[in-house]
């Protein structure tokens, strides 16, 4: 089963992150490096990305069949994507173990959602 | 195969039947190698270079006169260039291993030995099927990769951990004691593969192996190796039973149509035939197991000429002995609905009460209200059984009946038995 975890920030969430010092970071980076390494020798990692920050990112608008991209509105969004794992993992009960190592989960930033399936 | 060099012709190789021909050869390649050199880990990732190399090379040079003998001596000698680039050592022994390679093929059928190995207990269930896709099918990663819609990296990850994990145990058989379970995890492996291609719709089909076909394939491979074993006979059976379905499962515009719906004259009969004595004559010889009483109820739905000539009592009488064989929800909620065939959807309701909340109790509990003309309710839990579902077909069907339902005021639609298993 293919499950999606989606890790979210918010401005707070963005202050903690920077005050923290270059070892806090580090430390930080190590644990996504070493949950990364784990889920690439378990066979269970798809993919997983870091997002850049909203506002590095386009909205999509089509109007009259010309699409359009602009930047923001952003301004209201009070929380917003940070990044992502796909896994393919044998039950729910695993992935939500998988994203219970994720540190943003410390602030219940982590969310698991089952991909819905075209099969029968 | 054979002479394919003679009178084909190389452009003539017909490269379906060579790929049959390739994967047909590949475990006994595999065995003939492993038994000779050991090191599963690395003959196997040879043989794959070798059918590899057979593939490009046989369509323009034509077949050799002896293919399996051709793709040993490839093997080893391959296995014996990734050796060396380990190891220093292997210099001097190369010599001898291609004198080897292009001599006889030892005949002892290894494929039993094979099939337990990727399905070695201490693997998930991920990696056995990865790995006996590979070594007993002769598929690439990157076929296994998408029939199962993952990347690449990832399928050859579970393929070389498994590999690690089962480095220890020799390329033998297990004690004759351990034989039935070992062999059970097997048959749980074909049966997941089935399943994975079974339940694929059509859509995403394009471009991937036909996983149903292969597993039956492999089973029928297995079959020889233990001829008395009625469990093989009966999932063999159960899986020609049902891929015997499958051209009336799906409409055409991609919309499941349940079992109860379906056009009879599509169904495979051919298949059904086949099915049908093996699961015959297995139950006649052999002590009875899950997969065969399976088998037995596929076989009354399919010998039915239509939803209302299907003999209810005898499926009844089926699911109580696998609910004592076998006992689990799923086997239990079907035999609800055999209940409710047989003695009345009031009967089948009152057993639903004590089932743990999942979308199919209620789908079945939908289907057993509308037969019983409580359309209101009816409607109520089939909605709540298509939130439940993951699968589109599957919601867009359990939504198409709550809107039946809901429209329903006398007149009774479709007159379906409520299925509750994949149809």
């Amino acid at each position: 089963m293919k499950y999606v975890i989606l890790i979210y920030g918010n401005p707070a969430s963005r202050e903690v992150w920077d005050g923290f010092t270059p070892e806090q970071q580090a430390e930080g980076l190590k644990i996504y490096a070493a949950l990364n390494a784990d889920l690439r020798a378990s066979g269970e990692m798809v993919v997983s990305q870091a997002l850049a920050e909203p506002a590095a990112g386009r909205r999509v608008m089509v109007s009259d069949g010309v699409a359009m991209a602009t930047d923001g509105p952003f301004a209201e969004v009070k929380e917003h994507l940070a990044g992502f794992y796909v896994v393919d993992c044998a039950s729910f009960d695993r992935a939500v173990e998988i994203a219970g190592r994720i540190p943003e989960a410390g602030w219940g930033m982590v969310e698991v959602r089952p991909v819905q399936n075209w099969s029968m | 195969m054979g002479d394919g060099r003679g009178a084909a012709g190389p452009e003539l190789v017909d490269v379906t039947s060579l790929d049959g021909l390739l994967r047909e050869l590949a475990p006994q390649v595999l065995a003939a190698v492993v038994r000779r050199y050991g090191g599963f880990d690395t003959c196997e990732d040879a043989v794959q270079e070798a059918l590899l190399a057979a593939a490009t090379q046989w369509p323009v040079q034509g077949v050799p006169d002896n293919p399996k003998a051709w793709l040993i001596t490839v093997a080893a000698r391959r296995r014996t260039e990734m050796w060396r680039s380990d190891t220093a050592r292997a210099r001097r022994e190369e010599a001898v291993f291609i004198q080897d390679a292009s001599g006889s093929v030892p005949d002892v059928d290894d494929t039993l030995t094979l099939f337990l190995l990727c399905c070695h207990p201490s693997l998930t269930h991920p990696s056995q099927v990865a790995l006996t896709l590979r070594a007993v099918g002769g598929l690439s990663t990157a076929e296994i990769a998408r029939s199962f819609l993952v990347p690449e990296a990832t399928v050859a990850q579970r393929i070389s951990r498994a590999k690690q994990r089962i480095k220890a145990d020799g390329f033998r058989l297990p004690p004759a004691l351990e034989l039935p379970e070992r062999i059970a995890v097997v048959l749980r492996v074909l049966y997941l593969i089935f399943n994975e291609g079974y339940t694929a719709s059509s859509g995403v089909s394009l471009n991937r192996v036909e996983l149903t076909a292969e597993a039956i394939r492999l089973t029928r491979q297995l079959r020889p190796e233990r001829p008395d074993d009625g469990e093989i006979a009966g999932l063999l059976a159960l899986m020609l039973l049902t891929d015997a379905r499958r051209p009336a499962r799906t409409a055409r515009d991609g919309a499941l149509v349940p079992l109860a719906a379906q056009d009879r004259g599509l169904w495979d009969s051919v298949a059904i035939a086949e099915g049908t004595s093996l699961i015959t004559s297995a139950l006649a010889v052999a002590p009875v197991g899950p997969y065969q009483v399976q088998a037995a109820i596929a076989a009354v739905h399919d010998e039915a000429s239509s939803a209302d000539a299907t003999d209810w009592r005898q499926i009844l009488v089926l699911y109580d002995l696998l609910e004592r064989l076998a006992p689990g929800p799923m086997v239990t909620l079907n035999r609800v609905v055999a209940v409710a065939m047989v003695h009345g959807p009031a009967a089948g309701l009152r057993l639903l009460d004590s089932l743990a909340p999942h979308y199919r109790v209620d789908a079945v509990r939908a289907h057993l209200l509308d037969m019983a003309g409580e359309y209101a309710a009816a409607g109520v839990h089939y909605g709540r059984a298509a939130r439940g579902t993951l699968s589109v077909p599957e919601r867009r069907y359990l939504e198409g009946r709550a809107r039946a339902a809901a429209g329903m005021g006398g007149g009774s639609g479709v007159r379906s038995s409520p299925d509750s298993s994949p149809s």
